[in-house]
């Protein structure tokens, strides 16, 4: 039990929502992978349905490479729709 | 319903009380933390379904006895569970084949009591139905993982089968008061449930590899208050508090 992958857990909480990373579970294959998310992170009504990923299989951005990978779009502040006059007839945006 | 109907929803309610406090014992102990968890979901799905039909069974009793009442201050043979849900967890393969043999029973009984015309028993079974088949889905995927495993895995899943067989003829025991409320329809006798646990039991054993026990000559006594000896030393850790604080709230 030492060798179980670990499992990336994505839990949505109503129908309409979006999955939302909730954590992570060891487990020997996907199927009890979805049971351990189960017992984990749904015994609080939290969800209606879960996604399992191996953590292996996710592909993420190099934390040392943040500089230049994000840094750039802190000064493209046109990049947000702020400039735009709305008409009085268009609330909430 | 009459004192020995009672005396029958004791037996259900006794397999998950004391089934649901032999899991309890995994918590902090369970091979990884993902296990622990879903053990103590199990234990607290059991332990939920007695406390309504202990409630019930007190009620209609009418001796202002209630689910606490009848938990706490009965001696073992009071008690009217099977003696397979007392066995000790052992291994977790055989914790794991105890749980299996237990939901292939639950199932079609909880089933069956959902459409009682006791309006209240069959609203519990309708709750408590959802619960257990999660529990055998639960049972049958480990059982499945334990056989098709190791070698020592599957060593020891045969060797928890060859355990806890001699249990099952206890499980399925129709005692007077259970025949009196079949009689009355209140449920069906366990001899009628013996099929469809035949059906599971063969599809989870042929999931698992998994042979026929050796023969053993089966024990029966616990729908009658005859137990094994490991009933009293679960109750005795069950029951001290509240017999020691007998007023103590919490």
């Amino acid at each position: 039990m030492k060798d179980w992958p670990l499992w990336e857990v994505f839990v949505r909480a109503r129908g309409g929502l979006d999955h939302r990373h909730a954590g992570s579970v060891h487990a020997p294959d996907a199927d009890m992978a979805l049971r351990h998310a189960r017992d984990t992170y749904t015994r609080r009504m939290e969800g209606v349905s879960i996604w399992v990923v191996r953590s292996a299989d996710i592909v993420a951005s190099d934390p040392a490479k943040g500089e230049a990978l994000f840094e750039p779009a802190a000064s493209k502040i046109y990049r947000h729709p702020t400039f735009y006059e709305l008409p009085e007839a268009v609330n909430h945006m | 319903m009459q004192p020995n109907h009672i005396e029958a929803l004791l037996e259900v309610a006794d397999d998950s009380l004391v089934l649901g406090q032999r899991l309890c014992e995994w918590c902090g102990h369970a091979p990884t933390i993902e296990v622990d968890l879903s053990l103590s979901n199990l234990a607290l799905d059991l332990i939920g379904q007695a406390t309504l039909l202990l409630d019930y069974a007190g009620e209609r009793e009418g001796q202002g006895r209630d689910a606490d009442r009848l938990a706490f201050h009965r001696d073992a043979e009071a008690f009217r569970n099977s003696m397979l849900v007392e066995q000790p967890n052992g291994d977790f393969a055989r914790t794991v084949m105890r749980h299996f043999l237990f939901a292939a029973y639950a199932n079609p009984l909880f089933e069956a009591l959902t459409s009682s015309p006791d309006a209240r028993l069959a609203e519990i079974a309708a709750k408590s139905i959802k619960e257990l088949r999660y529990h055998l889905e639960y049972a049958t995927d480990w059982l499945e993982r334990l056989g098709q495993g190791t070698e020592e895995s599957h060593r020891r899943v045969a060797e928890a089968y060859d355990w806890h067989w001699r249990f099952v003829d206890d499980l399925f025991f129709d005692s007077e008061a259970w025949k009196s409320g079949a009689e009355s329809g209140l449920w069906p006798l366990r001899a009628q449930l013996r099929p469809a646990f035949d059906e599971t039991l063969n599809a989870g054993l042929a999931r698992a590899g998994l042979a026929e026990p050796k023969p053993v000559w089966p024990i029966v006594g616990g729908r009658l208050g005859k137990h094994s000896e490991h009933l009293s030393s679960l109750l005795a850790t069950m029951q001290v508090l509240p017999r020691a604080h007998p007023e103590a709230t919490w």
